[in-house]
């Protein structure tokens, strides 16, 4: 059954309107920076992912263990940790790239440990992904790199490069483009942007196939602060417009807090945080890294 | 100040790479006397090689001779570059099934860079007697022993350089949901083609070396010209055909270079 967001400005801010094939009815939206939580009440979202006492070592090296959370439609949670916490090897078991030991991923409905390659694609193809590199195709055109960004719901040669695409397809990657202000770049080669230009890229191509859940690594990492701070503004704007829920790792305690609804903290091989952000202090984030 | 003491210079060798070094030396004293090595005859050798000097120079200039020159090694080139191109072609396919982690399962990978080694092995001029038997003397042969050499050569380099690939962005079209065909053809030969650009220049540098001696086995090109000449003792005629081949090889290993750092240079 599809299901629909839409934000009305006569609705205060707080509330989505959730339409479906079969009904109408009014929900509470995730908490926004700057509310409080007495504000908040119990979600009753539909839970987009779900995670359960996963568990993931590498050679032998136990790297998290027990680790569990869900989130709602629309919430924006960062997850903030120590490097070797786990953060990005989390991340990747969320979208299926590695395997985990231990536990139960839900993504969408999907079973992600027990799906086939079939179904796995088709769970990534409702998801977006931005890395701490921008990881563009760097002799590519900035359009066919957010063309390819279609790939995993029209696979084919069409999506290979823009020449190829359809009209559609190529309406709709200049329009992600647009959103990110680089529409006039469409032409550019990738590896003649700058950082934040590529970033932004990246993000429409992340953006381009509409994701249901949008999953972001470190994506102002390798960007000086005004670049980064834009960035993350961008794709926040954009993820809420959207009504994307989003994931994103941050060792920036204050994008952790300004821009995630909840935080999660991974710390001494397991989950040791997580809370609305709204109730969090930069002071207590910073214990992570301790 | 730390109470670290400053490294020594030289460290002693286990006894393991101690025997190792023997071992070696041993091996390299060997091979000499296996090749016939003889002072004797290196000191000899240049009054013999001042000899053929004197006899091969002046090299023969002729019009005539120097027109038939020309046509072969025109010939020369074009079972160079129709081998090379056709080999490069077929490489691409045949790197995609040898290189690991892309498309093919371990098995498959394994069996083509076995095969990709045999074709190595093997050196030119004997794949040019294969297909002289093949399919009879003549230029047809030298292109066939030029393609598959050619194989050999860049199917190994191409499975490697996309084995090194960025794989930045094959993670994140994967992440979309991209299939592993469009995930390697949209991201990792895109990632590999300077390092292909670059492989397929040598090989194409390669294929007018090898194609300059083809001919001594029938497959075409100058290299029979160079044949007969030291048969009949026509030494002018063989130090032109000599002079011709470095003129050439040197040209191409310049025009190569050049083409190299224009494309490579400028995209990556």
């Amino acid at each position: 059954m599809s299901v629909r967001c839409i934000r009305m400005q006569a609705i205060p801010s707080s509330t989505i309107l959730l339409v479906t094939e079969l009904r109408v009815e009014t929900l509470v939206a995730p908490a926004r920076p700057g509310q409080t939580g007495a504000e908040i009440s119990a979600p009753v979202l539909p839970v987009d992912l779900r995670v359960t006492r996963l568990a993931k070592s590498f050679a032998g090296t136990p790297i998290f263990k027990d680790v569990s959370f869900g989130l709602s439609r629309g919430e924006a949670v960062a997850i903030v940790g120590a490097n070797g916490s786990g953060k990005s090897t989390l991340l990747r078991c969320l979208m299926g790239l590695i395997p985990a030991d231990a536990g139960a991923i839900d993504v969408l409905g999907t079973d992600v440990g027990s799906v086939s390659n079939a179904g796995l694609r088709a769970m990534r193809a409702r998801m977006g992904l931005v890395s701490q590199k921008h990881n563009l195709v760097p002799r590519l055109s900035v359009l066919s790199n957010v063309v390819q960004g279609l790939l995993g719901q029209k696979p084919g040669i069409r999506h290979w490069n823009q020449s190829f695409a359809p009209a559609s397809s190529r309406a709709a990657a200049m329009q992600a483009l647009e959103k990110v202000g680089l529409a006039h770049l469409a032409s550019r080669r990738a590896d003649r942007l700058s950082g934040g230009q590529s970033q932004r890229v990246a993000i429409a191509r992340a953006l381009v196939g509409q994701p249901r859940i949008l999953i972001a690594d470190e994506p102002t990492a390798s960007l000086d602060p005004a670049a980064g701070k834009d960035v993350m503004d961008l794709f926040f704007d954009l993820a809420r417009q959207e009504g994307v829920t989003v994931i994103f790792i941050s060792h920036n305690i204050d994008h952790a807090l300004k821009y995630g609804d909840r935080v999660l903290g991974l710390a001494h091989g397991g989950m040791s945080l997580d809370a609305r952000s709204a109730s969090l202090d930069a002071t207590q984030l910073r214990g992570l890294y301790d | 100040m730390t109470d670290a003491s400053l490294p020594s210079r030289y460290k002693r060798p286990s006894v393991l790479a101690f025997l190792g070094y023997v071992v070696g030396i041993v091996i390299i004293i060997w091979s000499f006397a296996g090749a016939g090595f003889s002072i004797d005859k290196v000191i000899s050798s240049p009054p013999r090689f001042a000899d053929f000097l004197d006899r091969a120079f002046p090299p023969n200039l002729e019009p005539k001779v120097l027109a038939r020159l020309g046509w072969k090694m025109l010939e020369t080139l074009q079972i160079a570059l129709a081998g090379a191109v056709i080999g490069i072609i077929l490489s691409v396919p045949v790197a995609l099934l040898a290189a690991r982690g892309l498309v093919a399962p371990a098995w498959i990978n394994q069996l083509l860079r076995t095969g990709l080694g045999f074709i190595r092995a093997v050196p030119d001029i004997a794949w040019a007697l294969v297909f002289v038997v093949a399919v009879g003397l003549g230029p047809f042969a030298g292109m066939l022993a030029i393609a598959i050499d050619t194989i050999g050569f860049c199917g190994r380099f191409f499975a490697d350089d996309m084995e090194a690939a960025d794989k930045g962005p094959s993670e994140s079209l994967t992440a979309t949901g991209a299939r592993k065909l469009d995930v390697v053809a949209c991201a990792t030969i895109p990632a590999a083609m300077p390092a292909f650009i670059s492989t397929s220049l040598f090989a194409t540098e390669k294929a007018v070396r090898s194609s300059t001696i083809l001919g001594l086995v029938g497959a075409g090109g100058i290299g029979i010209e160079l044949k007969v000449g030291f048969d009949l003792f026509d030494y002018p005629t063989a130090m032109t055909v000599i002079l011709m081949i470095a003129v050439v090889v040197i040209s191409i290993e310049y025009l190569s270079g050049w083409a190299r750092t224009k494309i490579i240079g400028e995209q990556r």
